[in-house]
This record gives structure tokens, sequence and C-alpha cells, in this order.
């Protein structure tokens, strides 16, 4: 306990509801004010660049549809990082997990000469499940080989990328596609409807929405989800409990990479319609998804409206970039900056300042 | 071109490659000593990489763009020092922060100055007399940057410090044990950012190479992932800075072959290479034993409040 004149500061063993949320706004203005000053150094009004940025995300109905396209994928890749993150295993591989799941969306969409309506469902089963396995394999290699998971998850982000420029390079060129590196366009059978007017594949959208409540009650009320939590809070714990860590860890990593790949193939089958350079197809999702998880406090339903706020952001990419000719790495900036004030802010969090003025008798 | 000559090149070219590596390597090696990992490696060699590039580019004098590059990155670590060890924030996101900051920054502010060759790079050195011997002339002596010299020399220096010297005996305590080395009277907090701001340095100096001297250009993302590659050599080199060598040549080797083998395999699976070895050699790691015995830092990764449980 300490005292700052008439005010005492408490520590609190588990910060209250309202302190997380006023504390981690607070932190998200700190990091824009920050940013302000970034635009300013680029040469650009940051009053200027805020309006601009208002005007073209959430003063028109076409701006909100760009904010929920933007959050789709990360609504999938946040609440399968979720769940990773319950288990304390440090997934930073959703990247390369959504695009393992855009490269057997794309497999799928070309070459298996499947009947048209069987076409979407297995585009997004296929993905799912080479997000999986792309997301199990670090699974195996912490529990089996103590390989560590931040490294592990990270390299195959770039083996995957590279696969894909491959691809798009090579084998995958489609004869269409005049040179360029992309594969063919998808038959129309393999392309999700959008909601008229804007570009929200909402079918995608409704699976990661569906998504999120399933992970909730997997994680709140189901044997695996109670695993989950334990393997998280102690792995000696877990041990003693009789709780099989391997199991634990490849089902939790199934969920969270195969959620991965659904994005992937969402975004084939709803945005891009054929495989192509993989910063096209993901521009960050996995690594921004990683924020949103954070935000989400280990909560699958929380992480819906934190990708909803990230959608946002890169939104205001695009807009930053057409009105004002900045290049879209802003994003890349507002996130660090975000991240580094909502961490920083964490142990705040725990404070509780209370008014007490003292009183003459009790001093000294 | 007979084989051995193809091996002499090869072996020299994986030197100069591996000197970022080096670099960032042995600056991570002494952060996670102290019991931090820094995982924004990447976003501190992309902005050591631009700044050294900028004023590379404005002055005209290389060497100067390489200070400043130390001083960028060992700025940019000053933040994740701030946060991990004043604040005790979560050691991981923290440096994931600084990857997205450093790169989303780098990109931005060095948008005009894409693709431009560097006027004045750092030109290679030929060590003379050394250079006319018979294959480790060629093999070690053409053609190589001060740079790499300089990260040879500083590996075995942070070697003998490490493991020869009081400072070294302190800074491994507060890795292993930072409350018993508190009660000893050492200052912890103190030790950690040092320690962390040395590896931003050094992690500068690697991006600043990349820049003014290997490639002496500025491309955004140029550092490619070689941040990672760092984080996975260090506990490859069981946080030893003379093992660092050998690590860095190897994957150093690994980049240099992406280019050179591009006659027969695709340049994008060549260029996969690195990255699936650093999961291959971490696997044969994890065979050999557990990592505490390697010498993991007992306390790596665990914020310290003093005087709390």
């Amino acid at each position: 306990m300490k005292r700052i004149g008439p005010f005492v500061v408490e520590r609190r063993l588990a910060p209250s509801r309202g302190a997380v949320l006023g504390i981690s706004l607070l932190a998200v203005v700190l990091a824009l004010l920050v940013a302000a000053v970034i635009f300013w150094g680029y040469g650009v009004n940051p009053w200027h660049a805020y309006r601009v940025i208002f005007q073209g995300t959430l003063q028109s109905p076409q701006g909100w549809a760009e904010v929920v396209r933007r959050a789709i994928p990360l609504i999938l890749c946040g609440v399968g990082l979720v769940v990773a993150f319950r288990a304390q295993f440090w997934n930073i591989g959703a990247e390369g997990q959504i695009l393992a799941g855009a490269v057997a969306a794309t497999g799928v969409a070309l070459f298996s000469g499947l009947p048209d309506p069987w076409l979407l469902p297995a585009m997004f089963l296929a993905g799912f499940l080479a997000g999986a396995v792309w997301g199990m394999i670090p699974a195996l290699l912490k529990v089996k080989f103590q390989v560590n998971d931040v490294i592990s998850t990270l390299m195959l982000n770039y083996v995957m990328m590279y696969i894909v420029e491959w691809l798009v390079h090579g084998p995958w060129k489609g004869p269409t596609a005049r040179g360029f590196a992309y594969s063919d366009l998808f038959p129309p059978a393999a392309r999700l409807p959008l909601i008229p007017g804007t570009r929200i594949h909402w079918i995608t959208l409704a699976v990661g929405v569906a998504m999120a409540i399933a992970c909730a009650f997997l994680l709140s009320r189901t044997k695996l989800g109670y695993e989950t939590r334990v393997v998280g809070q102690s792995q000696d714990a877990a041990r003693y409990a009789g709780i099989d860590f391997l199991k634990v860890t490849l089902w939790v990593m199934l969920i969270s990479g195969g959620l991965a790949g659904l994005a992937g193939a969402g975004e084939m089958a709803g945005v891009h319609y054929r495989l192509r350079s993989p910063a096209h197809i993901s521009m960050g999702y996995g690594y921004t998804a990683i924020i949103v998880a954070w935000l989400a406090r280990g909560s699958p339903l929380a992480a819906v409206v934190t990708a909803v706020l990230f959608g946002l952001i890169f939104a205001a990419g695009d807009v930053i970039k057409v009105a004002l000719a900045m290049p879209f790495q802003v994003t890349d900036v507002f996130n660090g900056l975000i991240l580094f004030f909502l961490i920083g802010s964490e142990l705040l969090m725990y404070w509780h300042v209370r008014w007490a003025p003292k009183r003459a008798e009790s001093e000294g | 071109m007979g084989w051995e000559e193809w091996l002499i090149s090869t072996i020299g070219r994986a030197l100069a490659y591996g000197a970022p590596l080096l670099w960032g390597t042995l600056g991570e090696v002494y952060a996670e000593r102290s019991g931090v990992v820094n995982l924004g490696v990447e976003g501190m060699m992309a902005i050591g990489a631009f700044s050294a590039f900028a004023v590379a580019q404005s002055t005209g004098n290389p060497g100067l763009g390489i200070l400043v590059a130390a001083a960028a990155g060992g700025g940019a670590a000053l933040i994740h020092a701030f946060l991990t060890v004043t604040l005790r924030a979560n050691q991981y996101v923290s440096g994931l922060a600084l990857t997205m900051f450093g790169l989303g920054l780098s990109g931005l502010l060095g948008r005009g100055w894409e693709g431009i060759p560097l006027k004045h790079p750092l030109s290679p050195v030929t060590v003379p007399g050394l250079a006319e011997i018979p294959v480790l002339g060629p093999m070690l002596f053409q053609n190589q940057s001060i740079i790499t010299y300089l990260g040879l020399v500083l590996a075995v220096v942070l070697w003998v410090l490490l493991y020869r010297t009081r400072w070294g005996i302190t800074l491994r305590s507060v890795g292993e044990s930072p409350a018993t080395a508190d009660a000893l009277g050492v200052n912890v907090y103190l030790v950690r950012y040092l320690a962390v701001i040395l590896g931003g340095i050094l992690a500068g100096v690697a991006g600043g190479y990349l820049s003014v001297e290997y490639r002496p250009a500025w491309t955004e993302g140029m550092t490619g992932g070689m941040g990672w590659i760092v984080i996975a050599l260090t506990i490859f080199v069981a946080w030893d800075p003379v093992q660092a060598i050998g690590g860095a040549v190897l994957f150093g080797a690994l980049y240099h072959l992406s280019y050179r083998l591009q006659p027969w395999v695709a340049p994008e699976l060549l260029k996969l290479m690195p990255y699936a070895a650093a999961i291959i050699v971490l696997t044969f790691v994890g065979l050999g034993g557990a990592q505490r015995r390697r010498g993991a830092p007992g306390a790596l990764g665990v914020p310290y409040a003093r005087g709390e449980k």
C-alpha cells in the first residue's frame, strides 16, 4: 500500500472488469497519440490523417463493411490463438496456417473435379485440415523434442510462404494469368456469395462467429477445455492430474491451426478467387491475430470484438494508402504501438486507487 | 570451377552471410543470459538496416551509418527493456510488438529510399599478406567485411567476459537466479537493462551491415527473417558466444547456397532452407537432452519483482 497525497494505492489480486476495459482503451488512445507523432514526422498532418481515416471507415456503410471484411480472418485466427494461448502454447504461426489453408482450398477449387455443390464445403474442409496439420507439427515437436513453440511456428510461416511463392511461380502458375504469379481463377462454384453492395463473404463470417461460440463452450464446459486450462496454468499440475500433455497440445493446435486454415480458405473463396503471392493473401492477419487474442484475455467471444477493432486498423491502412499515399506498413506501426501500450499498462490494472484523505489522529 | 574452389568460395561467402547472424546472435545470447528473451531482433535489425542506409546515403559515410544503426538498435531495445524489466510485461509479447513496430516503422520511413543503390557502401577488405596463403587466404582473407572480422573478435571477447570475469558471473547469476543475485547486492534491473540494450546495439549493427555492405541498398523487409534465425541460433549454440560463430557460419552457408544452387532447384524452395533447417537442428538439440543442461538460463523469460513472492 502506498500513499500519494490524499490517495491510497493498493494492489489487487485480480483486476476489475472496468479497470481492464478503461485502461485498455486508454492504452489504445495513447498508442494513437504516439502514432500521430509518427504521422507528423512523415509530413502528414495527424489531425487530417485521423479525420480521413474516420471518414473512410466509420462514417459510411461501405466503410463499416470493409472493417467487417477485414475482421473475418482476424476472428477465425484470433479465436484459434485464444485457445492455443489458454494452453500456454505460443502459436505465432497463424500466418503460415492461413497460407496452408489457402493452398489446400486452391488445390480443391482448381484440381479436385468435385461436383459444383461440393466444391465450397470441400475447400473449407481441406483448408481446416491443412491449417491443422501445419499447426500440429510444432505441437508434436514441442512435446516430443522440446522445440521452442515460438521458433517452430514462426519458421513454418516462412516455409509455407516460400511454398506458396513456389506454387504461384511454378507448378500452379495459371496459363491464363498472362505471366503474372497467380494461379488460374477459381470456377464460379468455388466462390462465396457476398452481401450485396459490400465485399463481406458472410458465410466465412458466420463460420467465424460460430467457431467463437463453439470454442467458448469447449473451453468452459468440456473435459478437453478443462484439461487445456490446467495445462495452461501449470504443466506440473497437469502431470499430477494425469492429463496427457501430448493429446491436449495436439488437440489445441488442431483447433488453432484449423481455424487459421479456415480463414485462409475463406480469403481464397471470398476475396481473391486465386492463389497469389503470400503478402497479398494475408498481409499479416496471422500476426495481428496475436494482438486480437491477447486483448481478448482468454475469451473466444471477446476475440470477436477485438478482431473488429483490428479490422478497423486494417481498413484504416487501406484508407491511408489511398488517401494519403502512405504505405500499408502504417498498420504494423499501429499494431506494434498498441501492443506496447497494452502490455505496458498491464501492471496498472492491478492497482486500485482509493480516495482516503488522512485524518489527523491516524497520522504517524 | 573445381569442387575445391567451389568449397572455398562457399565458405568465404558463408562467413559474409553469417556475419549479421553472428552479430545478432551474440546480442541475443547476452540478453538471454540475463534472463530476458527478446523476440524483437527482426525489428531491431530492420531499424538498424534502414537507419544505417539513410545516414550512409545522406552523409556519404558508411561507418557513421553503422554507428547510428547501433544506436538505433540500442534505442529500440530500450523499449523492450523498459516494458519487460521495469513494467514486467510478458517478454514474448513485447518482443513481438517490437518486431511489428520495427518492420512497420522502417517500411514507412524507408518508403522514399526504396531500391536506390547506396553511393558509398562499406567496401570489403583483402588482408595483405594473409590473402596469399593457399586455401585459407581466399576462404578467409579476401573480400571479407571488416564487420565480419569485428564480429569474430567480439565473439571471443564476449566469451571471455562471460566465463572468465566477475562481470560474466554477475550476468549469468542474474539470468540463473535473480533473487539470489539481488541478495548478494547485484542490481538485477541494471544488469538486465544493459544486457538487453547491448543485444539491441549488436542487432542494429547486424542490420546496418546488410544495408551498407552486403546488399548496399534499402528494401523494405530486407532482413527477411534473419532476426528469427538469430533466436533459433541462440538456442542451437547453447547460449555460448564462441559456438555462435559455428552456428552463424552454418546458417550463412545455407543462405548463400540458396542463391548458389539456383541453376538446379527452384529459387523459392531454396529460400525456405534456412527456416526448415532451423526447425531440424532444434529437433536434434531436443533429441540430445534437456535445454537446462545445455546452459539455458534458469530464469529465462521470468520477470523479476524485487521483494515480492
